[in-house]
């Protein structure tokens, strides 16, 4: 099986990366940037989980419940 | 010596190096913001440690894109002496004007503690003060300085004697244990081709006074500034 | 104005119920107000009167601080931090300050905010930040049991996040302290202190002053950040905290970098009337604590403060705890220089409001007034509580018949590699300690030692509690941590010159942990007052407690010493083989509260030391004297695993060194008639172990003779790598290098696990 996770900062958890690298766009003349988040995409290829064991990973390692959301696609 | 110290937004070495460069004579050295656009009176440019831009992204991937930036590339190619330090360096590389990369840490923890580098040639500006083979106690303080470049960046490195300082034992051996970081081939400082860009990662700036327990970082300062002073000719 | 009508149910004394706030205080807001609080006036009072905010249960008891002194320049409770004069114009302000609560939360982001908050504390007074410590306590980390995976997890989250904002704002961690104690399970401890240095006339003021001048708010803009924090750290925590948790703050240090500088460049300018940072209850408390010490009003409109998103509602724009911002009053007609300054380090503003003579806060959302309060009762009003205290039960005193004799040979290596005794480099070998240049003495030594170049001073710091101690007895544990800070600076060659703590307890309401409270308060006030140290400041956290229980009593005191010159800069660790090493003081005998007892027998039992401060005071003041003679190489206090532990550590050179230096010991205490566990590894205080030049000997021991104190010949530093301790007729010899090991590595092979 091969899994898609990504994982995004709560929207209204502050994602300084995201801002800081927002303003940089603007500074190089790419304007009308009106959100920029920066995440993670983790790839996985695993035999013999089950889908729920697999969001049990999510929210256990994978993402940080606590700042993070996560998404979980299963590719193939 | 007419030194600047580039000033980016989150650069926190800054301060350090200026003074550095303060403690020797006939140097003025100055802070230049990085929206500036000229370097044009300067003879050496030092760009700092520190955390431009928060090295969010990438280290040194924004600071880049500052306008002083493009005045670093044309001082690089006029053979002006510019050195970079840590979050320096990951400018340097990220801007092109130095091969290869640098990333986080092998064990992906921060480090900070004195280290040891063996001078791998006293043939540049940067190192022409000190017999290759030495061995110099400097300071580290990176999250990501694992230098990394493919096989022939590397092979070129070697071929045109580019590669300034290696992490290695008291001994001058370059060892697995001697490396902090999980750079490649141990590599801690690297110059350019022209061999007037030199990027390395331990902080020379931080080992130039007996009260902070190192003085090996002089012997780099005085190499550039017997450079500026009296050109290519003199060496070892 | 806004009213509550809209949901019939949700009456404004339910509501302020569910914030926090007891029928009694919500009483007093009627009465305050003579009239309803609206919602979010509810919210302000609940955040102004938290203990976070107010330090209702716990302002009477710190009344008791000594905090006057010739050299005090602010006192503690004037401003964000006290301020010491260290001569020649010049002057440094620090305190320290918990973060607890986020930490257990999101140890990352809630340690690396609590560094953010106490570096913000500092500039705002118009210092530069040069150094920071912290103090650290975490449930144990050896074992295999998700409780220690946990801590583990947390241990590795606060040591990261310390060091993610220090080593980026580029203020060098410089020492602290460490331990691990089951009674910290769930409830781990982050405390950091910060020092900046600055002129007497750079001396900032967080007061509104001058009618009609501009209020301005700089920084990162605001959004849901930690919402109510300030309420939320003011109770314990539950299952259900964690899962209603709103955004959890996060820290942006970059951000931070800027608006330092920022703030530094404008206060130069000599524009601001006054300056204040927004951390717990952000804008709230900014607002009305300016106003309340300008003697002031404030009108602000909510309209006007940069926002992450627009529709952030006026309740939530008040509590809202983002990071990275401050209120700068400033001189009216200056406006174009704070637009100037604010534009050239890219970081957002904007004018929200004006200083007004009616002594109130007042806070607009555009035409609509939200808040209209007199300012003075939300900062200086709140309701201040003498709670019960329990009557003390002195622990019983510790049997020693009970106590099997352990092999010393093998105790010596438990100890040190207990994780609250082994090398802590794994930790700051993470934190950025030689940025700025003036680290004379990393951490890892007694004191920590920061040369400010500008002003030609050194100064030492550290930061001490023995809550083993307090949980016995938190009176003589809280004097200890004073006598304990001071021995550590004699040790460095400097004297003391100002206290900041942080007192962590549990619930207030419970008698026992009020008890606890006072008595540490009255024992860091007996301590102060003995060494002549003014408290400038620091921090209550209450409230400490977990599902499983209140944690040990643990009141950190930080002292910051000066010292006089480059040549009496001291450390622990031995010189040169050779050199004579002394035990300063007596060899004692307490065992009780010992790390010997916790780690060899599982015991945390017995009555603490004692502790007397004319004679801990003779023995700093000996110290000192002869270290300024020059007659000393390396000091060392005596402290968690006694004499041997000591002597072990000054065999071990300064870790931080690329080439590791180790020496060995030949010691012999001749016949002393008491066990040799007792000897080895008793905890009596006012001890310290120092070496000297073997041609300096005899003027050493004149010194000591005439000065009267006890003092013992121990023996001298050996170039073979070999401890060795003559006791009676009974010889113990341990290989250095094997000690060396099981103190070094004990850390990072439990967190490689």
């Amino acid at each position: 099986m091969k899994v898609r996770i990504t994982i995004m900062p709560q929207a209204a958890v502050l994602d300084p990366a995201g801002v800081a690298t927002a303003h940089a766009l603007e500074h190089l003349g790419l304007h009308g940037v009106s959100s920029l988040r920066i995440g993670k995409l983790i790839e996985l290829d695993i035999e013999g989980a089950t889908e729920e064991e697999l969001h049990q990973a999510c929210r256990d390692l994978l993402s940080n419940p606590v700042m993070e959301d996560y998404c979980l696609e299963v590719i193939s | 010596m007419r030194c600047a110290v580039l000033q980016f937004p989150g650069s926190n070495g800054d301060i350090d190096a200026l003074e550095a460069l303060r403690s020797f004579e006939n140097v003025t050295a100055e802070l230049v913001w990085h929206q500036e656009k000229s370097l044009d009176s300067f003879e050496f440019i030092l760009l700092p440690g520190g955390f431009s831009y928060g090295d969010y992204l990438r280290c040194g991937a924004i600071a880049r894109f500052s306008p002083i930036m493009q005045a670093v590339q044309k001082a690089a190619a006029s053979g002006t002496l510019i050195l970079g330090i840590c979050n320096g360096f990951q400018i340097l590389c990220e801007a092109g004007l130095l091969p290869g990369t640098l990333i986080r840490n092998r064990n992906l923890l921060f480090r900070c503690e004195e280290r040891l580098v063996r001078v791998e040639t006293s043939d540049s500006p940067f190192t022409k003060k000190i017999s290759s083979g030495s061995v110099l106690h400097l300071p580290i303080a990176h999250g990501e300085g694992c230098y990394f470049a493919k096989e022939e960046t590397l092979q070129e490195l070697h071929d045109k004697d580019q590669v300034l300082l290696r992490y290695a034992t008291s001994k001058g051996e370059i060892t697995k244990d001697a490396n902090p970081n999980g750079s490649c081939e141990n590599i801690a400082g690297i110059c350019n081709q022209k061999r007037n860009v030199f990027g390395l990662m331990p902080h020379p700036e931080r080992a130039c006074d007996e009260l902070l327990g190192s003085t090996d970082g002089r012997m780099i300062f005085e190499s550039i500034l017997d450079h500026v002073h009296h050109g290519a000719g003199t060496s070892l | 104005m806004s009213s509550l009508s809209s949901s019939p149910q949700l009456t404004p004394s339910i509501l302020a119920e569910q914030h926090g706030l007891s029928s009694e205080e919500y009483q007093k807001i009627l009465s305050l107000l003579g009239r309803e609080p609206n919602r979010e006036e509810i919210g302000v009072f609940s955040v102004m009167w938290s203990e976070h905010c107010s330090y209702k249960n716990s302002r009477l008891e710190l009344k008791k601080f000594p905090t006057t002194g010739s050299k005090v320049l602010v006192k503690a409770g004037e401003e964000n931090a006290g301020v010491i004069d260290i001569g020649d114009g010049w002057a440094v302000a620090f305190k320290i300050e918990s973060h607890n609560h986020p930490s257990a939360v999101e140890p990352f982001q809630g340690a690396a905010t609590g560094v953010g908050g106490i570096i913000r504390d500092i500039f705002t007074m118009g210092a530069r930040p040069v150094f920071l410590l912290n103090s650290l306590r975490f449930g144990p980390i050896s074992g295999d049991s998700l409780r220690a995976r946990d801590n583990r997890q947390l241990f590795s989250g606060v040591v990261a996040g310390i060091g993610h904002y220090g080593n980026s704002i580029g203020v060098p961690t410089i020492g602290g302290e460490v331990y691990f104690d089951p009674s910290y399970n769930g409830n781990p401890l982050v405390n950091a202190f910060c020092l900046g240095v600055l002129k007497h006339e750079q001396i900032a003021r967080g007061a509104a002053k001058g009618i009609g001048n501009p209020i301005f708010y700089v920084g990162a803009e605001t959004g849901r950040d930690g919402l109510a924090g300030a309420a939320f750290a003011s109770r314990e925590l539950t299952e259900e905290s964690k899962a209603d948790r709103p955004a959890v703050q996060v820290g942006d240090p970059f951000r931070e970098k800027l608006l330092l500088e920022a703030c530094l460049e404008l206060l130069a300018s000599g524009c601001v009337a006054g300056i204040q940072d927004m951390g717990a209850a952000g804008l709230t408390c900014s607002t009305c604590e300016t106003a309340s010490r300008g003697g002031t009003g404030v009108e602000i409109d909510l309209d006007l403060v940069p926002k992450r998103s627009a529709d952030l509602t006026s309740y939530e724009l008040l509590l809202s705890e983002s990071q990275e911002r401050m209120l700068v009053i400033v001189h009216q007609g200056e406006e174009a220089t704070v637009q100037r300054i604010f534009e050239k380090w890219e970081l957002p503003y904007g004018l929200i409001g004006r200083v007004t003579d009616d002594g109130k806060m007042k806070v607009k959302r555009g035409k609509d007034l939200v808040v209209d309060i007199p300012a003075r009762t939300l900062a200086d009003e709140a309701p201040l509580y003498q709670r019960e205290a329990a009557t003390w039960k002195a622990p019983a005193p510790l049997d020693l018949t009970t106590v099997a004799e352990c092999d010393p040979i093998i105790v010596l290596h438990q100890l040190l590699a207990h994780p609250s005794i082994a090398s802590k480099q794994w930790i700051w070998r993470q934190y950025d300690h030689t940025v700025q240049t003036g680290t004379v003495v990393p951490p890892g030594s007694d004191a920590a030692v920061f040369y400010v170049r500008e002003a030609n001073k050194f100064l030492a710091a550290t930061s001490d509690c023995n809550a083993i101690y307090c949980s016995l007895d938190p009176h003589e544990g809280a004097k200890i941590a004073v006598a304990e800070a001071a021995r550590n600076l004699a040790c460095s060659g400097a004297v003391p010159i100002g206290a900041t703590d942080n007192l962590n307890f549990g619930n207030p309401h419970k008698p026992e942990s009020f008890y606890e409270l006072r008595a540490a308060v009255e024992g860091i006030s007996e301590g102060c007052r003995a060494f002549d140290i003014p408290v400038t400041g620091g921090n209550v956290s209450l409230y400490n407690e977990s599902q499983l229980a209140s944690i040990d009593p643990t009141p950190t005191v930080a002292l910051v010493g000066l010292i006089e010159k480059r040549e009496q800069i001291t450390t622990q660790f031995f010189k040169e083989p050779g050199d004579v090493i002394f035990l300063l003081g007596e060899l004692g005998s307490e065992l009780g509260g010992s790390h010997y007892l916790l780690a060899s027998h599982g015991r945390k039992e017995g009555l603490p030391p004692r502790v007397d401060f004319e004679y801990e005071k003779a023995i700093h003041k000996q110290l000192l004297s002869l270290i300024r003679a020059g007659l000393v190489r390396s000091a060392h206090d005596c402290s968690e695993g006694g004499l041997a532990v000591a002597l072990a550590e000054a065999c071990f050179g300064d870790s931080n060194k690329a080439e590791v230096k180790l020496f060995g010991a030949c010691i012999d205490l001749g016949k002393k008639g008491i066990r040799d566990d007792v000897a080895l590894f008793n905890e009596s205080q006012s001890r310290i172990i120092f070496s000297t030049k073997a041609q300096q000997v005899e003027q050493v021991e004149q010194e000591l003779q005439a000065s009267g104190l006890p003092f013992t010949r121990l023996g001298s530093v050996t170039k073979e790598t070999i401890l060795s301790i003559q006791l009676d007729e009974k010889e113990y010899s341990w290989s250095t290098e094997i000690l060396h090991q099981s103190w070094f590595k004990a850390i990072p092979h439990l967190m490689q696990a």
